[in-house]
């Protein structure tokens, strides 16, 4: 009962964030200032991540192609697979409802205490709209995040296996080039507009509905972190078997 | 002037104001005093249309709030200021941002003019060299002017304030308080303060009312509060020694 009511809550705060709009000059400000401090802010430990995964896939699927009979193109071949449909979308999310989300949570929820968000509604502000949809609106660039994580993943999957020892450049690439299905890369972006939207939106649930104090933030950031995670991993089951199943 | 008639709210199962009705008038400093739990900050938040009492109805200067629609209790708002208890200044603004902000959310006006206003409202609460500081750079005291000046900075018809006082030296204290009577007075406002601070009570208390578990106990004024004989309100103003003494030398005088 407690989590019906908890998701018809978070309904309702959706369905709030795009009622009464905040003035145009100042929305956009806002919008900038969160593409910065939730993209760009983000693309360090993107490029970080990704680079590593991509090398770490590379090295443990050529560990098991060891057959002499199966060619070593099939080792590009599987990294883009992975890195593509999985671990650029899926993993590099679940990174971001770490980083990002704790910072909405926690931003929202220290608003929240500090008597901030009241400050706006007694002024006549639409706090959701001004809080909230400036993120939303911010993370519709999170598509451009991921396509940076694919190509940094393949690379770094390209250099564990050249400078690795594990195949030739020539035979990688051919790989990456095998088979192409130019839908998986749809799916791969119609899941991350999906978890964009909630990484942007359920922290900010959890932000903004929190009362207590310091500590109760904290509390707030961490279950708003697994309840994203949670969230991005059932929709990523359902989505696959809408889309490729 | 606003007029609350037998206001009632509840959480739950906890009814916490029972049948309040009272009325604040226009450049008055009203002030709302009672203990921890009394009800004080629902009270005030259900003055600011913050909560929607269950019961009873709250009129401003003639304006009944529950027959208002949205884009009238929106523009009612707007004549609203409010200082909060921990001034809730916005942290990522700074002192001209967190000033400007209702300027810039609600009015046309241009940019020099928003500074003008908030250049002189600035100047009116005594911060002049504070502009470009952010809010973690800047005292107790001057957080609390910086709240007042954007109360004020829309010209509003009601200010409300939740402690200002509190965490303040009492110097700073007295500074705020006279702060706010000025202000009030100069614009002729309807303020109403929540407050524990019995030195205001004494200095400003131009109309003031007792609540206790939720009920109106006591209404009156800060001289008429030295010769009540309630013994919830004498109880509670007059706990500590000095004030008791204040008291006495006080009706001693009168005598």
């Amino acid at each position: 009962m407690k989590y019906l009511e908890a998701i018809g809550k978070y309904f309702i705060m959706v369905w709030e964030v795009f009622k009464k709009p905040t003035k145009w000059p100042i929305m956009r400000s806002l919008i900038l200032k969160e593409i910065d401090e939730l993209i760009f802010g983000s693309m360090g430990i993107i490029i970080f991540i990704s680079f590593f995964i991509g090398g770490v896939v590379t090295i443990q699927t050529a560990l098991n192609l060891n057959s002499p009979f199966l060619p070593k193109s099939l080792i590009g071949f599987a990294t883009r697979q992975s890195v593509i449909l999985e671990f650029a979308p899926t993993f590099t999310s679940i990174i971001m409802a770490g980083k990002v989300g704790s910072y909405i949570t926690s931003s929202i929820g220290t608003m929240r205490v500090t008597e901030q968000i009241d400050a706006l509604e007694v002024m006549g502000v639409n706090s959701l709209n001004y809080l909230v949809f400036p993120k939303i609106i911010a993370m519709l660039m999170y598509p451009f995040a991921v396509a940076v994580a694919m190509f940094v993943g393949v690379f770094g999957g390209w250099i564990a296996a050249v400078f690795g020892g594990y195949a030739p450049s020539g035979e990688f690439i051919k790989g990456l080039q095998m088979d192409f299905d130019s839908f998986h890369v749809t799916y791969a972006f119609i899941k991350t507009f999906v978890f964009a939207f909630v990484i942007a939106t359920l922290p900010s649930y959890h932000g903004f509905y929190m009362r207590g104090g310091a500590l109760e933030v904290g509390k707030a950031s961490t279950t708003s972190f697994v309840w994203t995670s949670v969230v991005i991993i059932i929709l990523n089951y359902i989505l696959t078997q809408l889309l490729l199943g | 002037m606003i007029i609350v008639e037998n206001l009632h709210k509840s959480f739950g199962d906890s009814h916490i104001l029972k049948g309040i009705s009272t009325t604040f008038e226009q450049g008055k400093t009203n002030l709302v005093i009672g203990q921890s739990g009394s009800g004080k900050t629902v009270f005030l938040k259900c003055l600011l249309g913050l909560f929607e009492p269950e019961e009873g109805q709250i009129c401003y200067n003639g304006q009944y709030y529950s027959e208002l629609s949205i884009s009238e209790r929106r523009d009612l708002r707007q004549e609203m200021g409010m200082v909060f208890q921990g001034s809730a200044l916005f942290d990522s603004m700074t002192v001209e941002g967190n000033v400007m902000f209702p300027l810039d959310m609600f009015t046309k006006q241009s940019r020099s003019e928003m500074q003008d206003r908030v250049d002189f409202v600035l100047k009116r609460v005594n911060l002049i060299d504070a502009h470009k500081k952010y809010p973690s750079e800047i005292s107790g005291g001057m957080k609390k002017r910086v709240a007042i000046a954007r109360a004020i900075v829309m010209n509003p018809k009601y200010l409300f304030c939740d402690e200002p006082n509190s965490g303040l030296d009492p110097k700073t204290a007295i500074l705020i308080d006279n702060l706010i009577q000025e202000i009030t007075q100069e614009y002729n406002i309807t303020t109403v303060i929540n407050t524990h601070d019995m030195n205001s009570v004494m200095e400003i208390g131009e109309k003031i009312i007792f609540l206790k578990n939720g009920y109106k106990e006591w209404e009156g004024t800060n001289k008429e509060i030295f010769k009540t004989d309630n013994k919830a309100v004498t109880d509670f103003v007059y706990s500590s020694e000095l004030f008791k003494k204040v008291r006495q030398m006080y009706l001693e005088e009168r005598n």
